[in-house]
């Protein structure tokens, strides 16, 4: 069940700046992510980096409808969902360098990132790790009675985690407004989920009696208006939604994917290189549809292109140039109030 | 001060605290009809919009816990038997206790997590654990193991009104034991040991449920001649080392009470401290009486054969202070 809003009506200025500012979105988690994947594999940051290039779109579309009090989950793949959601891209980059200008004080690297006051509720390690802390902020917002949402990012490995069967079934029982958006990018790490799974994951959700849907994950409209339509559901006390978006990922599980092959494969170059054609890329895409629908011009494109790039060099230099993390900050940060 | 009994005490804070703040949710299995009998009437009383009868899934309930407080709320969470930390640890070593740390101190996790320990009533070797040295070694989690109702009374108040993850575990089957309880508001600080009997001649320091047959141990010794002190820390974390090494160094002995598998026990993380603190004012060598490092057998025999009890921690004692007895007797 496929959907795209393909048959848009032609658009005014309000919706060329709306277009816009979700292309700038994408554009800047793009530039970003090239940026550490060069600099991940030139040896110059620390620990595991896992790229979220080639699904942009779908971070881009779910999170264009929230509000900072709405809450996310984010998987370890999380730098877009963290920009998307409106993080701080120097902030971010701190944070992967390890230093304590970063968004968790540099505690807690790419996997981690974090920031409470615009509802990340953080990257996860732990794949799956979201499922559970998204179902009880959903639990958190209808005890309180707001109409906020809490909102799961996670992907087809961490679908198949028995802790989604439970979390999907509290979630329903109790009608939280938690929207479940399974990232579906064909792979669990570093095998192909197909050849591990039984069944639709969409299936899963409806056994337990809720809305699910598929949407294309690289068209960020149509993850947009799946996403506003299971918001609006939720935050009207209708319940959770789920929706899954089929995307692909460009780059490896991690930046150091080759080192732990081993000169073994799980896909070929030709899929990975099939999905970067203008036709398949999110972006490109989308800017193929700007440039015919939007209202938008190749020199405004080009223009949001400067823009990102200069705001990753100066991220860049931000974090080069911050002090490293302090080390006592642990024993202060363990705990509130306690030394651990 | 009024006679409680242990699991009344529990019972009473969860009505009290959930009365005064009404952002304190609470949920578990079974919780609606208390099967321990120490969330009696809490669903009556504040409803279901702020207690949750769960499915059994402990997997996804410890990981609710943290999105829960992380969205604001004051979390109660009932684990029913402190086995069911295994099944959902997950949530609780990888977020629970990780959290705060990993955001860099951007958010508190205000979460009591209550669960039964302990072995001793023939629950087989799945219902009989001591989860706490596993917890202890995790980090960023606070262990409560109180002892008396007034210590349940007072750790609870204050596991609630903290912000941080707490596990309160209550000692399985004690929920009858009475005991005098202060009326009123009432808070025990964490990290500070309650001396139960003062002695001169040998410091027996009891976790949890041991503290019963430490007492009993240590009226024994008396009438071999020898002053036993019995400290029970409360809470092992955060643990109140000085306070322990103070009762050492005043006696110069120490037998250690645990009833975790003895590998890597709070006994034994109790003992690699005070032999380094206390080094030069211990006179012998510290003991520790803990079960052997097999899982609880069902047969009550089985289990009372490697359970600790009285004559096992005076045999303990008196292997370390035996001269006293033969000074005194």
């Amino acid at each position: 069940m496929e959907r795209s809003l393909s048959d848009l009506p032609n658009v005014d200025e309000r919706r060329r700046a709306e277009w816009l500012a979700l292309y700038e979105r994408m554009l800047l988690i793009r530039r970003a992510e090239e940026r550490l994947g060069k600099e991940a594999q030139a040896g110059n940051l620390p620990g595991g980096v896992h790229l979220y290039i080639g699904q942009e779109a779908s971070g881009v579309g779910v999170c264009s409808v929230l509000e900072d009090r709405d809450f996310i989950t984010s998987t370890h793949r999380g730098h877009g969902h963290f920009l998307a959601k409106g993080g701080d891209l120097n902030a971010m980059f701190a944070e992967l360098w390890g230093k304590r200008t970063g968004i968790c004080r540099g505690m807690g690297g790419s996997m981690h990132v974090a920031d409470v006051s615009k509802g990340i509720l953080g990257a996860n390690g732990i794949v799956g790790g979201g499922i559970a802390i998204a179902a009880g902020a959903g639990m958190g917002i209808k005890v309180a009675k707001e109409t906020a949402v809490s909102v799961c990012l996670f992907g087809d490995g961490a679908a198949n985690q028995g802790v989604l069967m439970e979390s999907l079934n509290m979630s329903a029982v109790w009608s939280f407004p938690v929207i479940w958006v399974l990232e579906n990018n064909g792979l669990s790490e570093f095998t192909v989920t197909e050849r591990v799974t039984a069944g639709e994951f969409t299936d899963r959700a409806r056994a337990v009696g809720m809305p699910a849907v598929t949407v294309d994950g690289n068209d960020v409209l149509a993850v947009q208006a799946a996403m506003a339509e299971a918001v609006a559901r939720a935050r009207a006390g209708g319940g959770p939604s789920f929706i899954e978006t089929k995307t692909y990922r460009i780059h490896g599980h991690l930046e150091a994917e080759e080192a732990f092959l081993g000169g073994y494969t799980y896909r070929t170059q030709e899929e990975i290189d099939g999905w970067r054609t203008p036709d398949k890329d999110p972006i490109l895409r989308f800017a193929t549809r700007l440039l015919a629908e939007g209202g938008a011009s190749r020199d405004d494109l080009d223009l949001i292109d400067e823009r990102v790039k200069s705001q990753v060099e100066d991220a860049v230099t931000f974090a080069l140039e911050s002090e490293d993390a302090d080390p006592e900050l642990i024993f202060d940060i363990t705990f509130s109030d306690q030394r651990p | 001060m009024a006679k409680q009994r242990y699991i009344q005490a529990i019972n009473q804070v969860f009505l009290d605290e959930m009365a005064r703040d009404k952002n304190i949710i609470l949920f578990g299995e079974d919780v609606e009809l208390a099967i321990f009998g120490d969330t009696r009437e809490v669903y009556k009383t504040f409803g279901p919009d702020r207690v949750y009868n769960t499915p059994i899934c402990e997997a996804s309930l410890t990981g609710m816990a943290v999105g829960a407080a992380a969205a604001g709320r004051r979390v109660i969470l009932h684990l029913m038997f402190g086995n069911f930390v295994y099944t959902g640890m997950d949530a609780i070593a990888h977020q629970m206790a990780k959290l705060r740390m990993m955001t860099g101190g951007q958010m508190n996790l205000p979460i009591t997590v209550i669960a039964g320990y302990g072995g001793g009533r023939s629950l087989a070797a799945q219902h009989s654990d001591t989860p706490y040295p596993t917890l202890m070694n995790i980090g960023g989690i606070n262990v409560a193991t109180p002892a008396t109702p007034a210590d349940a009374k007072g750790l609870l108040t204050t596991a609630i009104r903290g912000n941080n993850p707490t596990f309160f575990l209550e000692a399985s089957g004690r929920g009858g034991d009475s005991g005098e309880v202060p009326d009123g508001e009432y808070l025990v600080p964490f990290g500070k040991a309650a001396i139960h009997r003062e002695g001169t001649d040998l410091t027996i320091c009891a976790i949890g449920t041991m503290v019963r047959p430490a007492l009993r141990a240590a009226r024994e010794l008396e009438e071999h001649g020898i002053s036993a002190e019995v400290i029970d820390p409360r809470t092992l974390v955060p643990l109140d080392e000085e306070g322990i090494a103070a009762s050492v160094r005043k006696t110069g002995r120490l037998v250690l009470v645990d009833e975790s598998k003895d590998r890597c026990s709070a006994a034994s993380h109790i003992a690699a401290l005070m032999a380094d603190k206390c080094f030069s004012s211990l006179k012998a060598p510290i003991k520790r009486v803990t079960v052997p490092n097999v899982s609880m057998p069902y047969s009550g025999v089985a289990e009372t054969a490697i359970f600790p009890n009285p004559e096992k921690i005076v045999a303990a004692a008196l292997s370390i202070a035996g001269e006293l007895r033969e000074v005194k007797a």
